[in-house]
Parts: C-alpha cells; structure tokens; sequence
C-alpha cells in the first residue's frame, strides 16, 4: 500500500479539481451571464466574465409577472406533489418493509415498471384525456402525474430505509407501558423521519424539473412552471435569444435546488443509492 | 437458492392463515392500495387510452373525420424514414451518453471513494448538476456554444476545426456539432448521478479482497478487471438500466437547443411534435405506444445482459 500512497494521492488530488470543474463550471457560466447586460450579450461577448457587471437583469426578471406567476406555480405544484407523494409512498413502505401480505413483490416491480416509463408516451393520452375532465392548463393536471412518476422513487428509498428500522423498539416501548399509537409516534416516526425527508427531497427535484408534461399540459400562465415558462421566453428575435435574463431565470430558478443540497447532500446521497443500489 | 431456504424458513415459523397473519396481509394491501391506484390510474389507464386512440385516424383540428383505421397508423409510422432517423438518433445520443458516463461515473466515483478530504465539497458540488433542472443546463450548453457569446470557441480555438471570430464555428449549424452539443449537455448534467450510483457500488466491494488480490501479485488492472468490477455487477446493472432509458426519453435538451432543427430530433420530441404541434392524436398515439414497447424491450434487454434479478439485488427476495 505504502508504495502507491503518493502516487494515489496526487491522482485523487487530480481528480478532485476535474470533479469539482466540471460541476461548477457551467453554473459559473451561468451565472456570470446574468451579470452581462443586455448591450454586451447582444454586440457579443465571447468572454467568460462580463465586461461591465449588472444587475439590471435581476431587476428586469423580477418585474416579469409571467415568471413570477410559474414561480408561483413551481413551488406549488411541487410542494403539493411532493406532500401527497410521501404520503403514498410512506403507507406503502410501511407495509412493505414491515409487513407479510401477498402481492410484495408485484407492488415493488410496478414501481419499477413505473420508474422506466417513457414520460412523453403519456402525453397524448392525457392531453386527450384532461381535455375531457378538465384538468388541461391546472394545477392538479400536472400534480396528479408528477406525484405519480415520483411515487415508485419514493417507494423504493422509503422501504430501504424502513427496513432498516429496529421494529422491535416499538415493541419494547409498548411492554413498558406506551400505548401502540404512543409507541409509533414517539419510537418509530422520529427514526423514518429522516428517510420520509430524503423522499420528499427527490420528489421535489423531479417535480421542480419536470418539463416536457408541463409544456404539453398547459397553456397560460395559470398553470404553466418555471421550465416551460423559460422555454417559451424566447424575446422578439429566435435567432438572439434575451442570454441575460434567461440567465438570470435560471439562476433563480436553481438557487432552491443549492439551498437543499447545501443542507441535506448527505441524506440525498443516502437516499439515491439505497434507493437505486443496495437492499 | 438462498431465497428459497429463507422462504420455507418463514413459512415453517408461521403455520396457514392465523387469524394475525390474515389481519396482516388485509392491513398490507389497505396500506398500498392508495399509491397502487395512483400508479395504475395515472400510467395503465392511459397507456390502454393511447392503444386505443392509437387505430383511429384522429386529428383535433379535424374532428369529424375521426374513423378506426386499424393498425395503419403503425404502418404510416414504421415505413416513416423520419421516424428511423429520430429513432436513429435518439440511439446514437442514448449510446454515446451512457458509455462516456460509464468511464468518467467510475473515475468520479473512484476518486470520491479516495478523497478523505473535503468530502462534504466533493458531495455538495456533484449534486448540483443532478438537481439542476435541464432546461437551466441546456440553456447553459447552449449559451457557451453558441456562436456569437459563447466561451468554447475562443477557449477551444487551439483545436483543429474550431474557430473564432467572424467565421467562428457554428454549433447549431450542422448536424453532428449540435449533436455533439446536446449529447455535452446531457452527459454533464447526469454523470453525476452515474457517479453516485457507482461509488455506492465500489463502497460494497470489500477491501479486504482487493488487498488479497495485491498481495498474490494482480496488477492495478488485474485488481480492477477480475475483482472490483465483477462485485460490482449490480450496481453498474442499476446504473446502465437507470441512464439508457432516461437518456433514450430525452427531450428538454433537444426541445431547448435545437428545437430539432439540423435533424437533432428524438423518439420524444417527435411524439411531442405529432400531439402538441400538429393534434395527431391517433398517430402520436401509435408513437406514444412505440416508445413505450422499445423502452420496454430496452429495459429486458438490459436486464437479460447483466442477468442480475432486481428485487434480489435489492435484498428483496
């Protein structure tokens, strides 16, 4: 071992400034863009950094009622997905993990068969089909399915973590004297908690990301969440995009995302791959 | 062999339908009864919806001419050269992306598994771009490709074929350059999660055989080729599975990009296109039903590759 130990170490060190380059960079990227003004881009600027820094594109995107209204609707939408998601799924992990009942097995591969499904397949059946019971272009017609897709996501990590629950405390907790709801709430739901968390926090992202449902699905700004509303924010000219204020959108719309990382990237990491790897 | 043994174990330890197993199993059921509809309402329903929308020849904009034409949308499809390019395509970027990821996933997760400083950096940057949402990395992509105001023309001139200034190369002007441009995208933003899935992975293998592999003498590859990456079939198995069908539905990127011009178009977005852009419901249909039986082929074929059970990767049993 000892042999190798400095070779390794300088190639982890190697490694180390590649990975983090290549994260950041493009956020770097990004978020210089937002400083340029709208003058520099246009003339443009091939440059990484702005030449002169601005703001005047925070300004100009926060006056912007059209993307204020899919914030709104983003964090809506997400949020609501995300809350009955968990709820679901946290049922089902439950008994999953905990309890005996036939069909297990078919229940967790449905999840799985439902992780693969191509999303856009079901773009021209449900547009048919809200169209008819009126859910095209509102909140719950894109709820219903981002709660879906998140669902098996959910199911998986959530019975992985179960699983791994000492059940028997709540046991122990009822032989000296709690009663069963008393045991579960305080012995059981304190150790999902964490679990039930990272949950929420995938299905948050994947509703937060969503785009090509929520480009299909609505039509006005009623409905309409922050990617697609950035989509469709294409300025007067096709040819020279508003490079700033896309920018600056895109900043916003990702400062949630580093904020949940910032603070939870140990249990999101436990949550992807217990989820995706190991029982 | 070992799920059979535990199985008969559990079933010698509980003999037929007790009056707790059968309240069990009830409460089972009742407990995923509710995410199982959900799923089945919100995913069979429609896919049995599309299989039926897919043999009419069925057009918003012309509603009347509505009419069963039997499987002839599926003949209309499949004799489409349009249809095998953007299948053609979507081949191309789901084979490119997932093998790069592969290679640049497992060096990430090797040098993760090392790093013993700085953990909590390393973790925090590289789910940035898994979180990010894709429209946000296409428009970054985009912007730093793009002709007049990106930076990878002037950082990149010193490579053949790329040139700045006024005759600067333009991207999004031909084919295979913003194929390139989407499949950059596309790799960036979802390597990480490769990466992820991958260290979890090499934290299975154990130490110990791999410094059993060093003292009988295996080189560094030997030690990778015969000990690391057979233990960590599954996790590689679930990793493959995961990105080649999320890269073969890919659609943000080429939607924010190209829009499909120069002939960048996926399986998707031509779907996308048939539905939203033109109302073929009866022929976005058929495509609806076509993505949905390659993706499933894909996802068997897959499996069949590694021959890996997944419930049993899993633990489940």
């Amino acid at each position: 071992m000892a042999r190798t130990t400095r070779k390794t170490l300088f190639g982890t060190g190697v490694g180390f400034v590649v990975i983090m380059v290549w994260c950041l960079l493009p956020v770097a990227w990004i978020l210089s863009l937002s400083f340029k003004s709208q003058d520099e881009t246009n003339s443009g600027s091939p440059q990484f950094l702005p030449k002169h820094w601005t703001i005047q594109n925070y300004r100009d995107i926060l006056n912007n009622s059209d993307f204020l209204y899919a914030l709104r609707n983003s964090f809506g939408i997400a949020i609501i997905a995300t809350v009955l998601s968990v709820i679901f799924a946290t049922l089902a992990a439950y008994a999953i993990a905990r309890l005996d009942f036939r069909g297990k097995r078919l229940v967790l591969s449905l999840a799985l068969a439902i992780a693969m499904f191509p999303v856009v397949s079901l773009i021209s059946p449900l547009f048919d089909m809200w169209r008819t019971f009126h859910l095209f272009n509102t909140w719950p017609g894109l709820i219903i399915p981002y709660m879906t897709f998140t669902l098996p996501l959910a199911i998986w990590t959530l019975s992985a973590f179960f699983r791994e629950i000492p059940w028997e405390m709540e046991q122990a907790a009822q032989v000296d004297g709690a009663t069963p709801w008393q045991a579960f709430r305080k012995v059981i739901v304190p150790l999902a908690a964490p679990g039930v968390f990272t949950a929420a926090i995938l299905t948050f992202f994947f509703a937060w990301n969503e785009f090509a449902l929520a480009i299909s699905l609505t039509s006005t700004t009623s409905a309409r969440t922050v990617p697609a509303q950035m989509s469709f924010f294409v300025g007067g000219d096709p040819f020279n995009p508003p490079y700033g204020q896309l920018a600056t959108a895109s900043v916003i719309v990702t400062i949630p995302i580093v904020i949940i990382v910032l603070l939870f990237q140990r249990k999101i990491v436990a949550g992807l791959t217990s989820g995706a790897v190991k029982g | 062999m070992t799920t059979t043994v535990a199985t008969a174990a559990t079933r010698r330890e509980r003999p037929a339908a007790t009056d707790r197993a059968v309240a069990e199993n009830r409460l089972g059921l009742k407990l995923v009864a509710p995410a199982v509809i959900v799923m089945l309402v919100v995913t069979a329903w429609p896919m049995i919806q599309a299989l039926y929308l897919s043999l009419y020849r069925y057009r918003l904009t012309t509603p009347d001419d509505r009419a069963f034409v039997g499987l002839r949308n599926y003949g209309t499809i499949l004799t489409d050269s349009l249809f095998w390019r953007d299948t053609f395509n979507t081949v191309v970027i789901m084979l490119v992306s997932v093998a790069v990821e592969l290679v640049v996933g497992f060096v990430f997760a090797m040098v993760m598994h090392r790093v013993i400083f700085a953990r909590g950096i390393i973790r925090t940057s590289i789910l940035i771009p898994y979180g990010i949402i894709t429209v946000v990395s296409a428009f970054a992509w985009q912007f730093a490709f793009s002709l007049n105001n990106g930076f990878v023309n002037s950082w990149f001139a010193w490579l053949p074929g790329i040139q700045t200034g006024a005759d600067a190369t333009n991207w999004f002007g031909h084919h295979w350059p913003a194929m390139f441009a989407i499949i950059v995208s596309e790799i960036w933003k979802t390597t990480p999660f490769m990466s992820l899935l991958l260290l979890a992975g090499l934290s299975q293998v154990s130490e110990d055989m791999i410094e059993a592999a060093q003292v009988d003498g295996a080189t560094w590859w030997q030690r990778l080729w015969k000990v690391i990456l057979p233990n960590m079939r599954a996790a590689i198995m679930v990793a493959v599975l995961f990105r080649a069908l999320d890269a073969f539905r890919i659609f943000d990127n080429i939607y924010v990009m190209t829009r499909g011009a120069q002939n960048t178009e996926s399986s998707s977005f031509l779907t996308y296109r048939q539905v939203i852009e033109q109302f073929q419901l009866g022929l976005g249909s058929a495509l609806s039903v076509l993505l949905f039986l390659t993706v499933l082929l894909l996802a068997f074929g897959i499996v069949k590759l590694f021959r890996v059970d997944l419930a049993r990767a899993r633990g489940e049993g």
